[in-house]
């Protein structure tokens, strides 16, 4: 997000070759390497539709994982129980989830702080009990297993797509569409509207003396931030060939929101990266240690203590102090 | 202007503010002085909607504004600057003055433009005016304390204000930058033709520019009139001058 004395390296067009690359993998990679990337790219969605309220608004939600959820169930529900394309079902599911969170935000905005946060943690547990107790719609504690794949045959048509497996096309689908996402996601948070949202964060009182109605701006990001994680929920529900009500459980929300602070939420990547390295670092463990929440609990208490600006946070300092050492020297 | 009729505000039955009558005129610079916890802050925040008042009501241009969120009393054209520097430290200077015309020009609804091409040059005219052209591009919260009170004063120009209202403008200022603060205030008063109302501690500023001073003591307005007048009441020289020639 700062751009300010560029050097080299923060002209380059990292999230192109980072793109590219991640294109390539159910070429260059195995099937588990297409797996990890099916979920880090919805996990980094998710992550940056968070980060919107905690990064750009200084809105702190503990509920996100509502909006995610619901996104999941629309889409699985319209796809399995009504046999609704994916091409309608995935708007639906962001257009679901923002409903959700245009009702509910209207009464979190009303608060503040630790009470906003509240709030958005007991609407989410409210949709978990009902999306665990709703067995005609949601099924329940049982949940909805058997969400079809979107119709992909056409793109075996595509020369050089030929081969691919199911799972390796919806991965490339899920890779469009987050992309398509955080590219949006990414103007909002540049255009005059993000610029209100930093100014809300920066200080909320000066923002309703240059005339910004602070509830109002507060509930529409809240709502994008929910659609947009609604989309993330659709892909995920897919992804896992069934929606569960852990979907909706509130440590889903303590994850996201541990992966959007690791990769620092000051930086529009930030999110992402955290998303893929929480992700990966989960996946290593597993598979060495029964203990790996131990492990993981405490690699990440290391990387917060060493970066508390995020991963990202700490590359740009580091870098800032490689340049400077490079002539460019600032005084301080 | 801006007029004030019977405006009083309790706290949990404490009255902070009693029965508060002040009339402003069109282009006049007014001061309200009182010692400290005399009700000045509160009062401010009852005008630009910060507070709720128990009683009364606030006019300016004849219209009520009494009870109206800040952000619409903001586009009826009062500034206002905070007792503690308010500005959004992590933005650069440049981005913080931009941010409140982009705000006044009623455009933060547009999520689609590249906010960053936006208000350059009204940005930097007005960067100009309150001498921060130079700094544009630093972190606004890096910036020394008089210039961050001078970048306070221009975001709260950016929505063109008819009535500024500022709470102690030159709080913590040294001798030499408040003397800079004051020049700046009255030239940009006379260029934009502002109707001002301020608070402030040092009664050498007060005495300078003020055309009418209202003395605050204990939430009461004890004495309003033209500086010769004020300086003469035998009750403000008793409570707050001190009695001293």
């Amino acid at each position: 997000m700062r751009w300010r004395g560029t050097p080299w390296y923060s002209r380059f067009p990292w999230m192109l070759v980072v793109f590219v690359a991640a294109f390539m993998v159910p070429w260059l990679g195995s099937r588990y390497d297409t797996f990890l990337g099916t979920q880090i790219a919805i996990d980094a969605l998710f992550a940056v539709s968070l980060n919107l309220l905690l990064g750009t608004t200084g809105l702190v939600s503990f509920g996100h994982v509502a909006y995610f959820g619901i996104g999941a169930y629309v889409c699985g529900i319209l796809m399995k129980t009504y046999g609704m394309p994916f091409a309608l079902a995935l708007p639906a599911a962001a257009l679901g989830a923002a409903a959700f969170a245009l009702v509910f935000g209207f009464f979190c905005v009303r608060l503040t702080k630790i009470y906003f946060a509240m709030l958005t943690l007991a609407f989410s547990q409210i949709v978990w009990a009902v999306c665990f107790k709703w067995n005609d719609v949601t099924g329940g504690d049982q949940g909805l297993p058997d969400v079809p794949y979107p119709a992909l045959d056409w793109m075996s048509a595509i020369p050089g797509f030929d081969n691919l497996r199911i799972a390796d096309q919806f991965y490339l689908l899920t890779l469009v569409v987050v992309v398509l996402s955080l590219a949006a996601i990414r103007r909002i948070v540049a255009s005059p509207f993000g610029r209100m949202l930093t100014a809300i964060r920066e200080n909320p009182e000066r923002a309703a003396f240059i005339g910004v109605d602070v509830r109002t701006y507060e509930l529409a990001v809240f709502v994008l931030a929910g659609g947009f994680a609604g989309i993330a929920g659709a892909l995920f529900g897919i992804f896992n060939r069934g929606v569960f009500a852990d979907y909706v459980y509130w440590p889903k929300s303590a994850e996201v929101m541990i992966m959007t602070i690791l990769g620092g939420i000051e930086y529009f990547w930030g999110p992402v990266v955290g998303a893929a390295t929480l992700v990966l670092l989960n996946q290593q463990i597993t598979s060495y240690t029964e203990y790996w929440p131990f492990v993981l609990g405490v690699i990440l208490l290391v990387l917060l203590f060493v970066f508390p600006g995020g991963i990202v946070g700490g590359i740009a300092a580091g870098l800032a102090r490689f340049g400077n050492r490079n002539g460019r020297r600032v005084s301080a | 202007m801006l007029e004030v009729r019977g405006l009083s505000k309790s706290f949990a039955g404490f009255f902070a503010v009693t029965e508060v009558n002040l009339d402003v005129a069109q282009g006049q610079i007014a001061a309200v002085i009182g010692p400290n916890g005399a009700g000045k802050s509160t009062l401010f925040n009852l005008i630009t909607g910060h507070l709720q008042p128990t009683a009364g009501q606030v006019l300016v241009h004849g219209r009520d504004v009494t009870g109206m969120a800040p952000h619409r009393i903001c586009r009826m054209g009062m500034g206002r600057s905070f007792q503690r520097t308010n500005i959004f430290p992590k933005l650069t200077v440049f981005e913080n003055v931009q941010a409140a015309l982009l705000a006044h020009q009623g455009r933060g609804r547009n999520f689609w433009s590249r906010s960053q091409a936006l208000c350059r040059d009204e940005s930097a005219t007005l960067l100009a005016s309150i001498g921060l052209a130079d700094q544009a591009q630093m972190i606004a919260g890096t910036l020394s304390y008089g210039n961050q009170k001078q970048l306070e004063l221009g975001i709260a120009l950016a929505s063109d204000p008819k009535l500024l209202l500022l709470d102690e403008p030159t709080a913590g200022m040294s001798a030499s930058e408040t003397h800079e603060a004051i020049a700046l205030l009255e030239r940009i008063a006379k260029e934009r033709e502002l109707t001002l109302l301020f608070t402030e501690h040092d009664m050498a500023v007060v005495f300078s520019i003020a055309q009418k001073i209202a003395v605050m003591h204990q939430g009461r307005i004890i004495a309003d009139g033209s500086p010769t007048a004020v300086r003469a009441d035998a009750e403000v020289r008793r409570v707050y001058l001190g009695d001293r020639p």
